[in-house]
């Protein structure tokens, strides 16, 4: 019998199997404990969450794999772990350890100012962030199973999440409704694969699921993303920056399943104590946007 | 009219949808006990199955589908046929037990060890080779007297029918070939 291992099919595969859920990033067992318990689909460990992150300052790396092992045996549930842009050795060291996924995220700080990793030649899944359409095509170009639409992580504010969504989703309708004689020059305009860019038009969306990820602090904003036309979301600080970590939590995973129900959503709200308290974007200077990092 | 419910809790549910319209088949998500009502057969997708039988029981669908499925048949794909076994062999998984079948979760492994292969499985009388992708696939360790298994991998079930029941460890809603719904849609006939 031959079996094949690591193809592109079985790495979008379990992308396909967290849609409709909420990925909860957790510091700690105890935390990752409470998000499987919550529902949530999958736990991305790390050291500290965006909100720390930004807030302590310094390079951010890779969690120790002690860490991401703690999380592996705490819980049944996909452990997804952060890697530096571009930092492929992070990322080996994270298929050694058997993480589920790899987000080569710009929440750390970034290894390589120009390139991200060669994700094709990984048997583990990678997931990557994007704010349009070309960028999107790019990492999926170097071999990415999903997307996600970034919004500014550890803000607790959705604007951006929604512009880059929005933008996404907009890049994709205009691709379908150009000639096919456009779509080269279009093509060099998004700076995305010919062949990725000529895909997306015929089937109308990404070749890979497209999540939610950056600045979802409440159901209602996890529903609004799902309505914008986001398949899954992270949800970051949200949950464990907020008054209820574990109501909250099980809140959103029920926004996530009922998104289109305002009844429904009203009454999941209800219950809740104060989310995290969030930032202005004007209160980010434009340095500071981690959202600004992938090329 | 034949109307196919496919449970839409969390996981690949609108995989299914596409499936079943090749069969030119209509189907409807299911998030709500209401709306099990009228449909010929369900479908259990694949997703994460802790988070799919956590939301069983805030839903309300727990019961509902386990009487529904007293009438009419229901098909699990990797997450789906670990809610419909008797023993899921984790405690965040508490099943249905429409199949008397013990399930080791992930059994096959994590992601990394996900794959595709060939499956020779017995499709209405006929010996068939079949794509299969399995991830992070969920092993049958024990079948009982009334489970008739349809095709295994490496000494393993992971293709089974009791009843008008189908269950399997694969994904058949991530390939073209829509024979694994085809044979699904044939219990409805019968």
């Amino acid at each position: 019998m031959t079996t094949d291992t690591g193809s592109s099919e079985v790495k979008i595969g379990l992308a396909e199997m967290l849609k409709g859920g909420v990925i909860m990033d957790v510091t700690t067992a105890d935390q990752a404990k409470l998000a499987q318990d919550a529902g949530a689909v999958a736990v991305m460990a790390l050291e500290r969450i965006p909100a720390d992150i930004r807030a302590d300052g310094g390079v951010a790396r890779m969690s120790n794999p002690a860490m991401v092992q703690s999380i592996q045996e705490q819980v049944s549930i996909p452990v997804m772990a952060k890697c530096r842009i571009g930092h492929f050795v992070e990322a080996q060291i994270l298929e050694a350890l058997e993480v589920d996924f790899i987000d080569e995220s710009e929440v750390l700080t970034p290894a390589d100012d120009a390139n991200h990793i060669y994700k094709h030649d990984f048997k583990v899944p990678f997931v990557c962030g994007c704010r349009d359409l070309g960028e999107a095509l790019r990492r999926i170009g170097e071999g990415a199973a999903m997307i996600r639409t970034k919004g500014e992580a550890g803000s607790g504010n959705i604007v951006e999440a929604v512009r880059h969504l929005r933008t996404v989703m907009s890049q994709i309708r205009r691709l379908t409704v150009l000639d096919t004689d456009q779509l080269m020059s279009e093509s060099k305009n998004l700076g995305a694969p010919f062949a990725l860019v000529e895909q997306v038009a015929r089937i109308g969306k990404l070749p890979v699921p497209n999540f939610s990820a950056g600045g979802i602090a409440t159901p209602a904003d996890a529903a609004l993303m799902m309505q914008l036309g986001a398949e899954a979301v992270f949800v970051g600080s949200g949950i464990f920056k907020s008054e209820d970590p574990a109501s909250r939590a099980e809140a959103m995973v029920a926004a996530t399943t009922y998104y289109n129900d305002a009844d429904k959503l009203a009454q999941i709200s209800a219950g809740l104590k104060g989310a995290m308290a969030g930032l202005e974007m004007s209160a980010i200077p434009p340095a500071e946007r981690l959202q600004e990092r992938g090329w | 009219m034949t109307t196919v419910g496919i449970l839409a809790l969390q996981g690949d549910f609108d995989r299914h949808e596409r499936a079943l319209a090749r069969l030119e088949l209509a189907s409807r998500q299911v998030r709500y006990p209401d709306e099990l009502d009228g449909l010929s057969a369900l479908i259990i997708p694949g997703g994460e199955s802790t988070t799919i039988s956590k939301q069983l029981n805030r839903s309300g669908l727990r019961s509902e589908i386990v009487a529904f499925a007293r009438q009419r048949p229901v098909m699990g794909t990797c997450a789906g046929l670990i809610l419909m076994a008797r023993e899921s062999g984790d405690p965040q998984v508490e099943p249905l037990g429409l199949l008397d079948l013990e399930i080791s979760r992930n059994g096959w492994g994590r992601q990394v060890h996900s794959f595709r292969t060939t499956l020779t499985a017995d499709i209405a009388g006929d010996r068939a080779e079949l794509p299969a992708i399995f991830i992070r696939a969920p092993r049958i360790v024990a079948t009982g007297p009334e489970v008739e298994v349809l095709a295994e991998l490496d000494g393993a079930p992971v293709l089974v029918r009791q009843g008008h029941h189908l269950a399997m460890s694969f994904h058949p809603e991530l390939t073209p070939d829509a024979r694994i719904h085809g044979l699904f849609m044939a219990a409805l006939a019968a």
